[in-house]
């Protein structure tokens, strides 16, 4: 009784400092609520303009035509789209594979000491910006076959894909339970057999999740594709030669002067928001399926 | 085969920069003249360039991604998290070239007319808010690259968050504490390292960030004290002079840059994954 008035006591006295708390406690929710709005409002405003600008410079030309010589009006990028998609198929050609089995390396064979410094250091690899592995392309790629060319730039974008992949198929594999691995045992089969037959297929939506995310991440690259795909306005028959691509489009129609080309930018902006959009939908869509299952 | 890479990318960038370290040395980092007429390169611009707004959008990013990371995890209802949570990620997927767009158009123009002018009138007196506003400038380059390591930032710091156990909330509610005191007490003290962590990933992002800023910086090899100011980053003078190199000395100076980039990113990253890692250790051992 005695404590508890005493307690009593010193909330009263202290009532100035009760306000304060809970007029401090209200201000910094709308502080944190305020900063997440502010978080969220960019991308409403590039959404707005994506669809403002873009969809009315969007036309069946646009994703039919060839780009139009410098000041004449019209055309389309066509040739930026296809050959998009052309880099991402080089792309995942090398990135695929590599990442899936670097990944498969860590999470089942990896001997205990290297294999943290192997997940670090492609953590690390992760971080390499992505201008930096378009140098070191050319450098290989570029430089001894004199020109600029579509592998060189696939070869860029999939080096990217590598440690993505490997780390999310790695995390992937560690889900499946022990348990199936030593059934796979239990049956005298040997160690790459239940890897292909048992854990792979366990996993093989994660996986697939993985290399979805990991292919919207590059579609939208920019910088390594400069120098090593280059971008060309015409179609590209041969992919020895350089070739087109929508990043490296919108981005020089971004910084031309001309009016006409910028919307041609923003349609070209909303082509690709839309790819990697969709690619990334579908990704979660199997990935959530995987949760129900 | 990932060690392989990783030697083959500092082996390529060295032996294709040798010509510039031969003829420049130590001085390639301290030096200012960026001439490709004369052959004369320094990389200071640059590198002070990249540093400036790379912590700039720190600045802004970091108290901006843990406040609403704090929101949806410790504020929000909970049916509104979810959708805060993906809209965060689509803000994550959308590319460079994207918010490079955006920030020409309509951050920069918005920016230019209606912050810009009053900063000066309040601040003008500061060194970084003098002289002529262009629109194109270094703050305007570490607002971009702000807005485009917010989700990342945000993300790993929700991640982090989640990992405070949920006792020690308990335990200072127990003890009265208003909603902010619980988060000043049992959230942030316990979360202090890991939010570091996410700040020095966003910082490596922000670091070889290429396509946004080199759209809105605007390119000028200077140094200026005015954040009004264009400026240049390494990663920019790459993206811009690279295909349009004409002398031996020039790529290879060129290279050399992304020597010098690769080597910052690799510090910045590697401390952050150290600190994260370190983090998951104690994590484990806790729970």
């Amino acid at each position: 009784m005695n404590i508890s008035s005493q307690y009593l006591n010193q909330q009263s006295t202290t009532g100035n400092f009760k306000v304060s708390r809970r007029f401090k406690n209200g201000f910094i929710t709308i502080v944190l609520g305020l900063a997440t709005l502010l978080v969220l409002s960019p991308l409403i405003s590039m959404l707005y303009f994506l669809v403002k600008e873009g969809a009315s410079s969007l036309s069946l030309d646009f994703i039919t035509q060839l780009p139009k010589p410098t000041g004449e009006l019209g055309g389309g990028m066509a040739n930026a789209i296809v050959g998009s998609l052309v880099l991402l198929i080089i792309a995942s050609i090398i990135g695929v594979p590599l990442g899936i089995l670097g990944g498969i390396y860590l999470a089942e064979y990896g001997n205990k000491k290297i294999v943290p410094w192997v997940r670090f250091t492609a953590d690390i690899l992760n971080g390499i910006p992505s201008i930096v592995w378009g140098m070191v392309v050319y450098a290989v790629l570029v430089i001894p076959f004199k020109t600029f060319s579509a592998y060189a730039g696939g070869v860029s974008l999939g080096l990217i894909m590598i440690p993505l992949i490997m780390r999310t198929t790695e995390e992937v594999l560690l889900l499946v339970p022990q348990g199936y691995r030593e059934a796979g045992y239990a049956l005298g089969l040997s160690q790459w057999r239940i890897i292909f037959s048992i854990t792979l297929r366990t996993a093989r939506k994660g996986i697939l999740t993985g290399v979805l995310v990991a292919i919207a991440r590059v579609s939208g690259e920019t910088a390594p594709l400069l120098f090593t795909a280059l971008g060309n306005v015409s179609w590209s028959h041969n992919l020895a030669q350089p070739i087109a691509a929508l990043p490296i489009q919108i981005y020089t129609y971004a910084i031309s002067p001309y009016e006409d080309l910028h919307h041609q930018a923003w349609a070209g902006a909303l082509i690709l928001m839309f790819l990697v959009l969709s690619i990334n939908i579908i990704a979660r869509y199997i990935s959530r399926r995987k949760a129900y299952n | 085969m990932i060690l392989v890479l990783i030697v083959l990318v500092g082996y390529e960038l060295y032996d294709k920069s040798r010509i510039s370290l031969h003829q420049f040395g130590v001085g390639f980092a301290h030096t200012t003249t960026w001439d490709p007429v004369a052959d004369i390169y320094g990389a200071l611009p640059f590198i002070y360039g990249t540093l400036v707004s790379s912590v700039l959008a720190l600045l802004i990013a970091l108290p901006l991604g843990v406040g609403s990371a704090l929101f949806v995890t410790e504020i929000a209802p909970v049916k509104f998290r979810q959708p805060i949570v993906s809209t965060i990620e689509v803000l994550a997927s959308v590319p460079s070239v994207i918010y490079g767009l955006w920030g020409i158009f309509v951050l920069i123009p918005w920016m230019r007319d209606h912050v810009y002018p009053g900063l000066q009138e309040f601040f003008g007196f500061l060194p970084l808010f003098k002289g002529p506003i262009y629109g194109v400038s270094m703050l305007s380059g570490g607002i971009v690259v702000a807005v485009m390591i917010l989700p990342i930032i945000t993300s790993f710091s929700r991640e982090i968050l989640r990992a405070v156990p949920d006792i020690q909330r308990e335990a200072a509610y127990a003890l009265g504490a208003t909603r902010w005191e619980v988060i000043q007490i049992a959230v942030l003290s316990y979360a202090k390292r890991g939010l570091y962590g996410a700040g020095i990933l966003g910082l490596g992002r922000a670091l070889g960030e290429t396509m946004a800023i080199t759209m809105v910086i605007g390119n000028s090899p200077k140094i200026s004290s005015s954040l009004f100011a264009p400026g240049y980053t390494l990663a920019s003078v790459i993206a811009n002079e690279f295909t349009e190199a004409t002398t031996d000395m020039h790529l290879s100076s060129l290279f050399e840059l992304g020597l010098v980039l690769l080597v910052i990113t690799l510090i910045v990253n590697a401390v952050a994954q150290l600190i994260l890692r370190q983090l998951s250790v104690i994590k484990l051992e806790t729970a």
